[in-house]
């Protein structure tokens, strides 16, 4: 009965998400755009990020996974869910027998499952246009699942805490810092690099790098994430607030 | 009707900090009653419900909803009781039939959508979402919302505010209906008119704490003030006409609150002929006079000294 109400909670948020024209702008249009710009316009190789005649995919597609799941686990979940907050409808949810662990529980199912969307489409986008670099789906999935719960919880975290259009303007802020200079898309030279690095978003690309045309593990990246997602899982646990 | 202790509430604390919300509260509902719980704005009484559902865990004092806690035992109380908030608690983006439908995939047997959506007249807005429902539309979906789970206890936080008259009063049926189906109806409410139409027991809160209860009836009964006369005027009375007072108050004890002249007492005709005479003499034109015994708003009003709203 408990699996039952936690799958039903996961359709909800996630056909929520996929009628959501500016959720799907941010989780579908930006990453899977972005993808094709950077496969395309030889912007990568121009600045050098990628050497004379290495495919820009293995740039552009671990690149658009992070992004994808910046847009998702992060910005998207923390707007919709400081707008329910604001709007009464994790209480009024709370009271249900769903109640709070199945609320957080479906918000996960509905994450996982838009994320399984975008990496279907941004795979089959990038393999239609000529990626066969190698792919390390162990690393792959542990990157995804432990990059999730970093941003996710770090996520529920600002939309529990801080006023719903404080929300909106941080969280889409946020996402363009992590894509622009947080080395979400792509790895930053020098101490810029380093410190990032240390951060959800730099240590998500570089873990994603690794696993998708690289190297396969990015143990250090992992264990960053790790970590994130562990100092945000108690943060959200002590500071949330339903009101 | 057999009637049991549906809520059971005592030596309820809950504080933000230093200032106490709720401040030594008990509270009976029994199944087939209607209980009203009156205050004015930030008295306590959303407060209370939170605590009395479980989404927030009391500083002291028990809550117990058919004899189970709701914060530490929520699977059990989660399907007796239901609740509507104030603030709708509603998903912006679905549509009334969707949430709904929702909601009772939740619960292990719920009420049809339809049964609730026929009565409500929710199929008449089921194509708008949420976010473009008037406030009297969201209200009712949102009642509906406290219901489908076939809750034996309802929280109605509320429930009819931003209603127009005729919605009202299909709301108000529904409560009643409920109430004769042996479930027992916390209704939370600052309209006193509410209250006395549709409680059988009426309890008052200011600032966190109880400062009366009873029937309606027996509240309004229990005031020192038998009878009272308003005698409303066209304009504020600001500064207080000192004159106009001094001559009333010759007749009767006399106040001013707002436009309106409050004389308490039980009156006869040529005290009120005089009364009137001297708010005519001293130029004032009498849009309204009324005369009625003691309403709850004047026994809240006498409780605290403050109007309710």
């Amino acid at each position: 009965m408990r699996t039952k109400r936690v799958i039903a909670q996961t359709k909800f948020e996630t056909i929520s998400v996929l009628r959501n024209g500016e959720q799907l702008l941010l989780s579908l249009i930006l990453p899977l755009g972005m993808l094709i710009f950077l496969a395309k316009a030889p912007l990568l190789s121009g600045l050098g990020i990628v050497g004379p005649g290495a495919d820009p995919l293995t740039v552009a597609l671990p690149g658009a996974l992070s992004l994808c799941l910046a847009s998702t686990a992060f910005t998207g979940q923390a707007i919709a869910t400081a707008f329910d907050r604001r709007y009464g409808v994790l209480r009024q949810l709370a009271t249900t027998p769903l109640g709070t662990n199945g609320l957080i529980l479906g918000k996960l199912g509905a994450v996982v499952a838009v994320v399984v969307i975008q990496f279907i489409l941004a795979f089959a986008i990038a393999v239609g246009l000529g990626f066969n670099s190698p792919v390390n789906p162990l690393a792959l999935i542990l990157t995804t699942l432990l990059g999730t719960a970093a941003l996710l919880s770090l996520g529920l975290l600002m939309a529990g805490t801080v006023r719903a259009e404080a929300t909106l303007a941080g969280a889409n802020l946020i996402w363009v810092l992590m894509a622009g200079v947080g080395g979400l898309v792509i790895a930053h030279p020098g101490e810029w690099g380093t410190v990032v690095g240390y951060l959800p978003s730099g240590a998500l690309g570089d873990a994603m790098r690794a696993a998708v045309g690289g190297a396969g593990f990015d143990i250090k990246a992992l264990i960053v994430l790790l970590v994130w997602g562990l100092l945000g899982t108690f943060a959200a646990r002590r500071w949330f607030r339903f009101e | 009707m057999v009637s049991d202790s549906a809520l059971t509430i005592r030596g309820l604390h809950y504080s933000y900090g230093a200032h106490h919300v709720v401040d030594g509260i008990d509270l009976d509902a029994a199944t087939g009653s209607i209980l009203g719980v009156l205050g004015p704005n930030g008295a306590g009484k959303s407060t209370t419900i939170s605590l009395a559902v479980g989404t927030r865990a009391p500083d002291a004092g028990r809550v117990e909803i058919f004899g189970h806690d709701p914060f530490r035992d929520h699977a059990s109380t989660s399907l007796l009781a239901g609740v509507m908030l104030q603030d709708g608690g509603l998903p912006m983006s679905a549509k009334p039939l969707q949430v709904l439908r929702h909601l009772a995939s939740l619960y292990p047997n719920p009420l049809s959508v339809d049964e609730l959506a026929e009565p409500l007249g929710l199929h008449e807005f089921s194509t708008r979402t949420i976010r473009r429902l008037s406030g009297g539309q969201k209200q009712r979906v949102a009642l509906a919302a406290a219901l489908i789970g076939r809750p034996r206890l309802v929280f109605l936080d509320e429930p009819c505010a931003g209603l127009d008259p005729q919605a009202r009063e299909v709301v108000h049926d529904f409560i009643r209906e409920l109430a004769a189906a042996s479930v027992a109806v916390v209704l939370t409410t600052h309209d006193l008119a509410e209250a006395e139409e549709l409680a059988d027991e009426v309890v008052v809160i200011d600032r966190g704490r109880i400062i009366a209860q009873g029937a309606p009836e027996d509240l309004r009964n229990a005031s020192p003030a038998g009878r009272r006369l308003v005698i409303t005027v066209g304009q504020p009375l600001e500064p207080a006409p000192r004159e106009l007072l001094a001559t009333m108050n010759r007749i009767a004890a006399t106040s001013v609150v707002g436009a309106a002249l409050v004389v308490d007492g039980d009156l006869d005709s040529t005290q009120i002929a005089g009364l009137c005479t001297a708010v005519a003499e001293a130029g004032l034109a009498i849009t309204d006079i009324d005369m009625h015994s003691q309403s709850l708003a004047d026994v809240f009003f006498e409780l605290t000294g403050r109007p309710l709203r």
